[in-house]
């Protein structure tokens, strides 16, 4: 009883204090006006951050005695569609890698043509925007090199990932309307020297839950920057027409698509 | 400059509007003197630092709502965390809300862990009236907190600038060979509600000095440190960042330490705001005037 009581005393002041303290803060948050007040710095911290970490500054490098046990995967664990499915049934032989746009020469690469081109293997952190980090090896082929076989046109600003894992409520049901993961970079961060087309996790096959059979790495940015289940890049001048209009699927959603901190 | 404080001339009794306006201990006789206590800069850099804080604090909550636990190290040991808030269902099919600190646990149902949503009780960390937004929205609770991170450095760079350049630091705030050897006396003083009114309170007393240094030149900086370690770019930029602070995920933990660090400091000001005269205290952040007792303004 006296429990109960204290606890409904503690919830009725919470109450109390959060009316004081926000306010009409609800119909801010619900409006366009105020979100868009709020996102008018991303510029300024990207251009800081830019500032600073500039095309060739490099994400820490770990030891292989630090890579956790068991790397947490996030986001689409299986993209469980027919298409999916019958790729990974023969080890992603029949998957290609499109890469088109604003390029001169577009591509289409299957996993074994990305496998005989030159390496590079690192050991990373993985932080997510929740808060959490997970080390991990990664092995892949440098984006700028994929691009550079590509020949971007001048007028190309960023690399559109498109991912083969239908997101949203609708999952299973309308599986078709359902909008599929997407990510971006522009040249700067797609061009680093870290940022991979990874094929490897660990040493290993790269798994299903960790987006086989490639995935984009850009070590540093945040998690869901690291686009999974990629099978076409295109270079683009703006993102604006693409999907929601902001960069990715999460931008869609709120988030920034400068994923740096 | 000085001018007698009309509240003053209302000698005699005691009063509660006395006890508000001079605080405990006050001698309700004395006459006093009102004084130009704190200069516009340092009001205006206050009220908007302390504005700039609820923000910071409730949206950083949120954030941290976003993956309810801590850890030390460069990475998540999520079986082992230093600290989590979870929502755990028991065997009657009730959710708790269970906080574990290193190998101790307990029921904070109604707290942290698990908390009522609109009368719905779900798993959250902090409960809903601690966050900006209310509700679980990681996308804009991370909007809010960069926003009101450029205020904060921005003011608090305004600040540093004219502390140093107008001597506020070097004549307010630095301890002198007195303040070390005083403030034993000074602790004792502060645990029997005694504080000074007279002369002395021209000046910050040493526990005073001691807890706005700790505040200014540890705590702010530590919390916009560790708040940048996190960010992937800027470990990249200075790789000295995460070996700093021994890893981005104790230097996460370290931030929630400094955040709540800020809010005890803010629960004790207030206690001590309140306690040695709330009404001059308050005028004295507004207008700058403060009353002092004695006659004279030589101190």
């Amino acid at each position: 009883m006296a429990e109960s009581n204290r606890r409904s005393f503690l919830s009725k002041l919470g109450a109390f204090t959060g009316i004081l303290a926000l306010g009409g803060c609800t119909d801010l948050d619900q409006s366009e006006w105020w979100p868009n007040v709020l996102s008018s710095v991303e510029a300024l911290t990207k251009w800081t951050q830019r500032l600073f970490a500039g095309g060739h500054a490099l994400a820490p490098e770990y030891t292989k005695p630090e890579i956790a046990p068991e790397f947490r995967a996030n986001g689409t664990l299986d993209p469980g569609t027919a298409d999916y499915h019958r790729l990974a049934s023969n080890g992603f032989h029949d998957w290609r890698l499109t890469v088109a746009g604003l390029v001169e020469h577009p591509l289409s690469l299957s996993l074994d043509d990305l496998m005989k081109l030159p390496a590079r293997t690192q050991i990373t952190r993985h932080d997510c925007v929740e808060g959490w980090s997970c080390i991990g090896e990664w092995t892949g082929t440098q984006l700028a090199r994929v691009l550079a076989m590509a020949a971007p046109k001048p007028s190309a600003r960023y690399a559109v990932f498109y991912c083969m894992d239908p997101m949203g409520d609708s999952y299973g049901t309308s599986i078709k309307e359902a909008p599929y993961y997407y990510e971006t970079l522009d040249l700067l961060e797609a061009t680093h020297p870290q940022t991979l087309l990874a094929y490897k996790l660990n040493g290993e096959m790269l798994p299903v839950a960790h987006g086989a059979p490639v995935r984009v790495r850009a070590e540093r940015q945040l998690g869901y920057k690291q686009a999974k289940f990629v099978e076409r890049i295109e270079l683009v001048e703006s993102y604006q027409q693409i999907e929601g209009g902001k960069g990715g699927y999460w931008e869609d959603q709120g988030y920034e698509q400068w994923g740096g901190i | 400059m000085q001018k007698e404080n009309p509240i003053a001339k209302e000698r005699g009794r005691f009063s509660l509007l006395r006890l508000l306006t001079f605080g405990a201990n006050a001698d309700p006789n004395a006459p006093h003197t009102v004084i130009f206590r704190h200069g516009l800069f340092l009001r205006l850099t206050h009220w908007l630092n302390a504005a700039i804080l609820v923000f910071m604090l409730m949206s950083g909550l949120q954030i941290f709502n976003a993956h309810p636990a801590l850890y030390f190290g460069a990475q998540s040991d999520f079986a082992h965390p230093a600290l989590s808030m979870t929502g755990i269902t028991n065997a009657n099919g009730e959710l708790r809300g269970i906080t574990q600190i290193g190998r101790w646990q307990l029921d904070t149902t109604g707290l942290f862990g698990a908390s009522n949503v609109d009368g719905t009780r779900v798993a959250r960390g902090f409960p809903s009236w601690a966050t900006i937004p209310g509700t679980q929205w990681l996308a804009l609770g991370r909007r809010y907190h960069f926003f009101f991170a450029w205020f904060f450095v921005a003011n608090g760079l305004m600040f540093a600038l004219w502390g140093i350049l107008s001597g506020h630091f070097r004549k307010d705030l630095i301890p002198t060979a007195h303040d070390v050897t005083a403030l034993p006396r000074e602790i004792a003083d502060h645990a029997r509600l005694k504080f000074a009114h007279d002369a002395r309170a021209r000046h910050y007393n040493a526990l005073q000095k001691l807890t706005y240094f700790i505040v200014l030149f540890v705590i702010a900086p530590l919390i916009v440190a560790t708040g940048l370690t996190m960010s992937p770019t800027l470990d990249s930029a200075f790789p000295f960042l995460p070996w700093l602070f021994g890893g981005r995920q104790t230097a996460r933990t370290i931030h929630f330490i400094a955040a709540f660090s800020l809010l005890a400091f803010f629960v004790v000001h207030l206690v001590m705001v309140v306690l040695s005269g709330t009404l001059n205290n308050l005028r004295s952040m507004i207008t700058g005037r403060y009353a002092i007792e004695g006659d004279d303004d030589h101190g």
